[in-house]
């Protein structure tokens, strides 16, 4: 009962505010929105048990990569630069992106469906207190079962941020 | 009888929630009045420490001070600029203030306060909704469309960010000796090792002291909002009650990082030597301090110059003999004795997070003001190599002692002395590259991070 009322609370301020952040104008606007609908996001997390990932993304999507949003928007003054470029072929793409990503979902959810016993709907979950602790079950798959992709993702990342330094650098000698 | 369903489920959610509910409304009822108070002793520590008074006129000793300015603060004119954005400058402070009191729901002020029930990742929960004030912020400065604010937001983003960083390095030291994230269970691992873990680990203590000035934006990092420079920074706009939001949300968030320090670093509610048992008296400590301001709250009752001060000396001292009962019933009543370590933990706690806030203000009042790109540096280039090297030496020390059966204090002594030469390195390097940067030759380029 208790766990409906928080799933339709968060999963509507989700879809709604995801909603408004597209069809705002401002961008400051939409970076708010988008950060509602990711602590909502958060919000249906926790009402899983998943702890961790719930206070990963609080810290990784809320704390650091929107306020680096919101810092670039302040300082790039994207209403103006939205003025002087008008792209007329992102209509298009969003267009197709949208109908790809609809009839995506809808197969899914016929298939799903048709399968016996594998529907999208979980099966009742395990009591919260039965549960592993999940930040040490997180922590011995990813450095155990899933140690290289963890590593490799890793090094992408190292390398992503050496080369913007070094292209931060080379704009700041010219 | 049947009740309907709806109210059954409120009935029961009220029955299973009550200890957590109220607990909520206490912390979001007291903290604006601690707040107050602790900026009372701000001024009264400033004066000090420059041989004044400090606010002497409203009570004996200014002691209704932070009332009177509450209450001015509500009463004053309530000023949104025309061209700020209405929606986000009503907003930013609220959400400055809403993630500091929210953060501190996590935390527990000793063993038996705590709001949310222990959560798995408290710790992570605490540092990481704290640094949603951020937001705030950055959101007040862009929405009060005013140069100085929109510099002391982005000054305070850089700098936050930055910070953030090096303090998370620094618990993730702390973490691995108590080995969860469970703020009950890394208190309890300092008991049973017997030993507070600034101990074991100083430089990650030194680490975090740095960094939670530099997000609590105080001096001599207080660069978002320099008044000789910036006004004001990103509160210049605000006025009234919204600036008082902005300001109880900082020192909200001075609470919440002296609570993460106490509980990593300092033993949490622990009182000192907690296994010691010849040391058991210390437990008659907290009844006869707090009986001790009473006393001296009478002596100073016979000095004062109006009536009305004299009866409301005479009323604290009475609180505070009051409170010292309370405190020492439990030692002497066999059947109280359950509500001992709550009351006590409790004690020790805010005692200790006191003395962390007290440091804060001596630094204030002791260190003149970073430039900005200074900041960045001893951010970026001192902090948090020196915190990674942290923890790698912590993590080094533990595998010495597990596996080759070293003495612990041993083990810690020689990493945190290895950590320690690293650190002297990266001070000596950053002072030739700044001699270099100072030379007339190279004088001309610019910094990047200088804001």
């Amino acid at each position: 009962m208790l766990d409906s009322i928080a799933f339709y609370f968060f999963a509507g301020v989700a879809v709604l505010s995801a909603a408004l952040m597209v069809t705002r104008r401002n961008a400051v606007h939409s970076a708010v929105l988008l950060v509602t609908t990711l602590l909502a996001t958060a919000g249906i997390f926790l009402q899983l048990r998943a702890e961790f990932i719930f206070i990963t993304q609080i810290i990784l999507y809320v704390g650091g990569i929107m306020v680096l949003f919101i810092f670039v928007i302040m300082l790039v003054r994207l209403d103006i630069a939205l003025h002087h470029i008008r792209f007329r072929l992102q209509r298009w793409v969003a267009l197709f992106v949208a109908l790809a990503l609809g009839v995506e979902i809808t197969v899914v959810f016929l298939f799903a469906r048709r399968l016996p016993g594998q529907g999208l709907l979980i099966q009742e979950p395990a009591p919260a207190d039965k549960l592993p602790p999940n930040t040490e079950e997180l922590a011995r798959s990813l450095f155990s079962s899933y140690l290289l992709p963890f590593e490799i993702a890793s090094v992408l990342l190292l390398v992503a941020m050496v080369g913007a330094v070094v292209m931060a650098k080379k704009r700041i000698d010219q | 009888m049947t009740l309907p369903p709806g109210l059954e489920a409120i009935l029961t959610f009220l029955q299973n929630w009550w200890v957590e509910i109220v607990c909520g409304v206490v912390i979001v009822a007291v903290v604006p009045l601690i707040a107050g108070y602790v900026v009372l002793v701000e001024r009264k520590l400033m004066a000090d420490m420059q041989a004044r008074l400090g606010p002497m006129r409203v009570g004996p000793h200014g002691l209704l001070q932070p009332i009177a300015d509450a209450l001015k603060l509500l009463i004053k004119e309530d000023i949104i600029p025309d061209n700020a954005d209405k929606l986000i400058f009503w907003l930013a402070p609220v959400i400055s203030m809403v993630a500091a009191m929210t953060s501190m729901g996590a935390i527990a002020f000793g063993p038996a306060f705590q709001v949310a029930r222990d959560i798995n990742v408290g710790i992570l929960f605490v540092v990481g909704v704290s640094s949603l004030g951020l937001l705030g912020i950055i959101l007040g400065g862009w929405a009060s469309n005013s140069h100085y604010s929109i510099i002391g937001a982005i000054r305070s983003t850089a700098q936050l960010v930055s910070y953030e960083t090096a303090a998370g390095l620094a618990i993730v030291g702390a973490l691995l000796l108590a080995g969860t994230l469970r703020i009950r269970a890394i208190v309890d691992a300092q008991q049973q090792l017997g030993v507070w873990f600034i101990f074991l680990t100083p430089v990650a203590f030194f680490i975090y002291l740095v960094a939670s000035i530099a997000e609590t934006n105080r001096a001599p990092f207080d660069l978002p909002e320099a008044e000789s420079e910036l006004v004001a920074g990103y509160m210049t706009e605000y006025s009234g009650f919204r600036w008082s939001l902005y300001f109880l949300g900082e020192y909200a968030n001075m609470i919440v990082v002296g609570s993460v320090a106490t509980t990593l670093f300092l033993g949490g509610w622990l009182r000192p030597f907690p296994n010691v048992h010849w040391l058991d008296w210390l437990d008659f400590l907290p009844p006869l301090i707090i009986a001790g301001v009473g006393v001296y709250c009478v002596y100073r009752a016979g000095k004062q110059p109006v009536e009305i001060q004299i009866w409301f000396m005479w009323a604290v001292a009475l609180a505070c003999f009051a409170v010292a009962v309370i405190f020492a019933a439990p030692l002497f009543v066999t059947s109280l004795k359950f509500i001992l370590p709550g009351l006590h933990g409790a004690f020790w706690f805010l005692l200790k997070v006191s003395g962390y806030i007290y440091l804060f203000m001596w630094l204030r009042f002791t260190l003149p003001r970073y430039r900005f790109d200074q900041l960045m540096h001893l951010g970026w280039y001192i902090l948090i190599p020196l915190a990674i090297v942290n923890v790698l030496s912590i993590g080094v020390a533990m595998i010495l002692e597990s596996e080759f059966g070293w003495n612990r204090w041993f083990a810690a002594l020689l990493t945190s002395l290895f950590t320690l030469g690293i650190a002297a390195f990266l001070v000596n390097l950053y002072d030739k590259r700044t001699a270099a940067a100072s030379s007339p030759a190279t004088a001309a380029a610019t910094d990047p991070y200088a804001g």
